[in-house]
């Protein structure tokens, strides 16, 4: 929401890559913020609180762009083409955006399973998630890694934001549907593991747009949930996630 | 090399730590014995930085170490094989190991790194053959193995162990204890703390007796061996069922 907002906004100053880019970097400042300011005195926060505060703070963020930006639905202009131009693929024709979009998340899972991977600040970042005292016995500043990751997560979402809303549009409140198709989406994949949760959100995805055929259109966004729910009972390490690997991680 | 002054600690409400006063000189093997509870652990987590010391005065190479936070005592060369192992279970070996060299990243010494993980393979070949294993997945010996690899990756000049030897075959403590006597003979210095008071005081040049929160005793490995106290309370020896025979 504040990504895709704030590109809206500084769309009628600037032109679009230059909006983007202010929108993402703005973003990841006011996630460095909330961290700095929220959680970071806090002395070794549970998961749960964290999860709290962190509800409790969007809340009162959507309630700031409430008052900023009032109640209008708004949207960016599509990257390339226009609402109603198509590209033909092999006889269908697909919205130009939604390549963007398709294309754009891959780039971020490929980025991402590297940076966690390879690099040396990925490995400690989940090395803190795995074991804070034992990373901070590495000489690794845990507090920092915590900042770095509510920053790369206003990134993310920022990018995410503003690659959508010429398709799905933004309003004050938007992201709160996307915050629980997102969670889903992480556990039906396997939490922690950002190529299975692309998949998982194809599932999702066309789950939801079939169901059409045999539930009301006013279920749509139950589906969402209802899928939590069995998969949190059933399978909680995810469709893709091996029991072994969740059982080692820590949460 | 350490030097601790009259330091008190605890968690919460609870002070556990009782004026505690030690030194440990470069080149040594001292270790710390004493019951469940005793304080040992308490101890290491207050000198690593884990625990902040509420008095005294904690000297590393000269330096007040008490107020810094844990990343801070690493780099000074002072490291804590955690009780527990404490392992990044989801992470593989190699990128274990790999971390345990992060402040020797920080320090510019990136270049040294690929020559310590061969003296780590060298001394722990097991290590080696599970390289791409997930640390989680390996046996509580191979685990511990691993915790302090991953430890002397930072070139510690005091590496603090904490019960190395909890849950283990008999054979594998012989392991872990010859690495620790390889240790001393390449210099490093032992700073051991057991349950296993036997097997410590075995290798140790110099022991402290730790019991309900203050040292009791000190000495020489072979004074506490043969000290009548510790082999009634520390080495199950029992005196009175001797005399009698």
């Amino acid at each position: 929401m504040l990504g895709g907002m704030i590109a809206v906004t500084m769309h009628k100053l600037v032109p679009l890559p230059l909006a983007i880019l202010f929108a993402v970097v703005l973003t990841m400042i006011v996630g460095a913020v909330i961290e700095i300011v929220f959680i970071r005195w806090l002395h070794k926060p549970s998961v749960l609180r964290m999860v709290i505060i962190t509800i409790g703070i969007s809340i009162l963020i959507r309630e700031i762009a409430l008052h900023i930006w009032g109640e209008s639905v708004r949207a960016l202009p599509y990257f390339t083409g226009s609402s109603v131009s198509s590209i033909n693929l092999g006889g269908v024709y697909i919205s130009s955006q939604v390549l963007w979009v398709v294309g754009i998340g891959a780039l971020a899972v490929a980025a991402l399973t590297a940076f966690f991977g390879l690099t040396m600040l990925g490995r400690q970042m989940r090395a803190c998630a795995a074991n804070r005292d034992a990373a901070r016995l590495c000489g690794i500043d845990a507090k920092n890694m915590v900042t770095l990751s509510f920053v790369l997560s206003a990134a993310i979402g920022a990018i995410g934001g503003c690659v959508v809303c010429p398709i799905t549009y933004v309003q004050y409140d938007s992201g709160t549907q996307l915050a629980i198709k997102g969670f889903t989406v992480a556990i039906l994949g396997g939490l922690g593991n950002s190529t299975a949760a692309v998949g998982a959100g194809m599932i999702l995805g066309i789950l939801e747009s079939f169901s059409i055929w045999v539930l009301p259109t006013a279920y749509k966004e139950a589906i969402s949930i209802a899928i939590l729910l069995a998969i949190l009972f059933v399978k909680p390490s995810g469709i893709f996630g091996s029991a072994e690997a969740a059982r080692l991680k820590e949460f | 090399m350490l030097r601790i002054k009259n330091v008190e600690s605890g968690y919460g409400r609870l002070k556990v730590l009782k004026k505690v006063t030690m030194h440990i000189g470069a080149g040594e093997i001292v270790t710390i014995i004493g019951a469940n509870g005793a304080g040992k652990t308490t101890l290491l987590r207050t000198v690593s930085g884990l625990i902040p010391a509420r008095s005294g005065e904690i000297l590393f190479e000269m330096k007040e170490i008490g107020e810094l936070p844990p990343e801070r005592i690493v780099f000074l060369g002072c490291s804590l094989v955690p009780e527990g192992r404490q392992v990044f279970a989801p992470m593989t070996v190699k990128e274990n190991i790999l971390l345990g060299a992060y402040p020797q990243y920080r320090r510019k010494r990136g270049d040294q790194v690929r020559e310590d993980l061969e003296r780590i393979y060298g001394l722990f070949p097991r290590l080696r053959e599970r390289e791409r294993q997930l640390a989680g997945t390996l046996s509580g010996g191979e685990q511990q193995m691993l915790a302090i690899a991953r430890a002397l990756m930072a070139r510690p000049k005091l590496i603090m162990m904490d019960e190395p030897s909890m849950g283990l075959a008999p054979l594998i403590i012989k392991d872990i204890f010859s690495i620790v006597t390889r240790l001393r003979a390449e210099g490093g210095t032992v700073l051991l703390v057991e349950q296993n008071a036997k097997a410590a005081l075995g290798i140790a040049d110099r022991g402290y007796v730790l019991e309900t929160g203050r040292i009791i005793m000190e000495g020489t490995a072979e004074d506490l061996l043969s000290n009548r106290e510790v082999q009634r309370a520390y080495l199950g020896r029992d005196l009175d069922a001797e005399g009698t025979m």
